[in-house]
């Protein structure tokens, strides 16, 4: 039931790290972490999820929600390091179609 | 009734003053109890102690008397808090009396006849995990023909889940025409959802549709846990798939649509996350065991399967369902 979101930004570059639970506890917290994230025209995002050991619809929601404010002033969000269970879930809700979603490579044991 | 209550309390502490037993004591805390229902504050509980004392030992020194004014000035503060209390617990209140309210509408708004068709049974248990259900069904049918059947998930539960439910109930009712392709159904209602909804709200959709002339199941999903088809010729499920996005993320959206023919003694089994994402304490339900359980009673009818389904997955959560849980079967017969 816990969550950390560390978030680096440098002039156009945002990455933010996540580890944990993402479900209807801990979603509240990522939304408003991701909600410091100055948008701006171009940003390019990376979320690195390796470390999320688990996430439901409502955190489906909060990326969903961050998604489309980055999109619409025209940047782009890249998602890393997702385990099986996780893609699974992108790849479903059809999501995996229009994000840039990279798989965790390392194994895939997660 | 004051006067009532300091000749109750006058009484209890000359007693105690007496012989100060375990009993005298108990009696002083059932007395409080009273006082609390009552609404007594703490400070006026303080002015009957201290009228008390004044009849009993009119004789003591003035310090102690001053002494109970400041205390009870400062009690005062704790009464307010107290009343404060009282008022939320009775907002509390209210607000359930509210949600029962909103789950009755809920109930009588989102009703849906099953259809009735020659040679096709219908199953379906769709229990909420809270008092508003986030999973929703709607069946679209000529009771002749055709049997369409829409199985959607609201993302969140609640009330914010239940008034945005209300959205695909009209929608599809707008959509009388049970022919409508699948795809077409759901191109239709995420155009409804995208327009209406906050950016981190969203519906998954599963629509199927059984034609009796042709034996034909057609389906298409938005972003749905995908539905099973159980073979019964060949005594195997596989997942009935189709790419498509959730609704109400973007507007215009293409989805795809396939179909499968069924025989008799085939059956789809549509449902929401609540049942493939089972969580106990220790983690989660294998889906495999789902697949088993259905496996086991595929001779059964439809409507047998569902609630056998239901009832062991409940058993397994230690009855106490963490998602809202939907499980709709169409099973061919003849």
């Amino acid at each position: 039931m816990n969550i950390q979101v560390v978030i680096k930004e440098e002039e156009n570059l945002v990455k933010a790290f996540i580890s944990g639970e993402i479900d209807a506890f801990t979603a509240p917290m990522l939304r408003e972490k991701l909600a410091t994230v100055q948008q701006k025209e171009n940003l390019q995002t990376e979320l690195e999820m390796s470390d999320v050991s688990y996430m439901d619809s409502t955190g489906l929601g909060v990326i969903v929600a961050f998604y489309k404010h980055v999109n619409a002033n025209n940047g782009h969000v890249k998602l890393t390091g997702l385990s099986t269970r996780l893609k699974r879930l992108f790849d479903i809700t059809g999501l995996g179609e229009i994000m840039d979603i990279e798989t965790d490579d390392k194994g895939g044991n997660k | 009734m004051p006067q009532e209550i300091e000749k109750q309390y006058k009484e209890i502490l000359k007693q105690y003053l007496m012989k100060q037993t375990e009993r005298n004591l108990y009696e002083g805390q059932n007395f409080s109890r009273q006082l609390i229902k009552k609404n007594i504050a703490p400070d006026e509980v303080i002015s009957i102690h201290k009228a008390t004392l004044e009849e009993m030992f009119p004789e003591l020194p003035m310090n102690v008397w001053n002494s109970f004014d400041l205390l009870i000035e400062m009690m005062i503060r704790y009464g307010l808090a107290h009343a404060e209390h009282q008022s939320l617990l009775q907002q509390q209140e209210e607000m359930k009396v509210e949600m029962d309210l909103a789950a009755k509408v809920q109930r009588t708004l989102l009703k849906t006849t099953r259809p009735k068709i020659n040679g096709l049974e219908i199953g379906l248990v769709s229990v909420p995990a809270r008092k508003m259900n986030g999973d929703y069904i709607y069946f679209l049918s000529d009771n002749l023909n055709n049997a369409g059947v829409a199985v959607a998930d609201v993302i969140g539960k609640g009330i914010p889940a239940a008034l945005c439910m209300s959205m695909i109930k009209y929608g599809m009712d707008s959509l009388q025409d049970v022919a409508t392709d699948p795809k077409k159904v759901l191109d239709v209602i995420n155009r409804i959802v995208e327009k209406s909804v906050n950016d981190d709200m969203f519906i998954s959709m599963f629509y199927g549709r059984y034609n009796v002339e042709n034996s034909l199941f057609t389906y298409a999903t938005a972003g749905h846990e995908p539905a099973l088809f159980y073979n019964a010729q060949n005594d195997e499920f596989t997942e009935l798939h189709a790419k498509g996005l959730l609704l109400g993320v973007v507007a215009n959206v293409s989805y795809e649509q396939h179909a499968v023919t069924m025989e008799a003694g085939d059956f789809v089994v549509m449902m929401t996350d609540g049942v493939t994402e089972c969580r106990t304490d220790e983690g989660f339900i294998d889906p495999k065991i789902v697949i088993t359980l259905i496996h086991s009673m595929r001779h059964e009818p439809a409507q047998t399967i569902v609630d056998s389904v239901f009832k062991e997955l409940e058993k397994m959560q230690n009855f106490e369902l963490r998602d809202d849980f939907t499980l709709v079967i169409f099973k061919k017969t003849s």
